[in-house]
């Protein structure tokens, strides 16, 4: 099995895309709002990602 | 309560879906005919799992003492658990990464609990499509 290494941004946002998949697959009923859902959940991930780091960055001084 | 019971779905119209869907994620999609959604299942498990391998991320074992140590090791054990036959495999082919230092190690242990988290979300949501609570 081969090494991987990835920074913390690359791997949140890998985290943030198959738990987005998940939660999209089995919360809606029609696949139109599960892709929705699916994406919608991506971009809340990926905000806080940017908006946690901005402000563990500012926070750090 | 006796309308309740007699409403309650038997034991054979979800059992065979959750444990197929404990053991092979997207199993139990598989099984009720939603092979596209269970496709999807299965390559975000997988693929999460495997990246939690690469990443040499550890395997919890059970541990008690204070709360925390409890909560986080017997939950982080049931995490993995859950994964099912990758757990399994995993450790049966001798996988025991030691938890040492490092984000990616650390990315990796969380990669590999919350790939078990996802396949409980796709158990539950199995069992609901089994049990008829929903398409």
């Amino acid at each position: 099995m081969p090494k991987m290494n990835l920074s913390h941004f690359e791997a949140a946002i890998l985290f943030a895309l198959f738990a987005s998949i998940v939660l999209g697959v089995i919360t809606k009923r029609t696949d139109q709002e599960r892709l929705r859902y699916g994406v919608r959940c991506f971009v809340y991930f990926v905000a806080a990602l940017v908006g946690l780091g901005w402000l563990m960055y500012l926070g750090h001084g | 309560m006796a309308t309740d019971q007699a409403k309650a779905p038997s034991i054979g119209t979800w059992a065979p879906v959750v444990g197929l869907g404990w053991l092979i994620p997207g199993g139990g999609h598989f099984l009720l005919k939603r092979t596209g959604r269970g496709t999807l299942l299965l390559v975000s498990v997988l693929s999460m799992f495997l990246l939690g391998l690469m990443m040499r991320g550890a395997m919890f074992q059970p541990q008690t003492g204070d709360i925390l140590t409890t909560i986080i090791y017997c939950g982080g054990f049931l995490g993995d658990l859950a994964s099912g036959l990758l757990y399994l495999l995993a450790t049966w082919l001798g996988y025991a990464q030691p938890d040492v230092a490092g984000h990616v190690h650390d990315y990796g242990t969380k990669f590999l609990v919350g790939a078990g988290l996802l396949n409980v979300l796709a158990i539950v949501d199995a069992y609901e499509i089994a049990t008829g609570k929903k398409d």
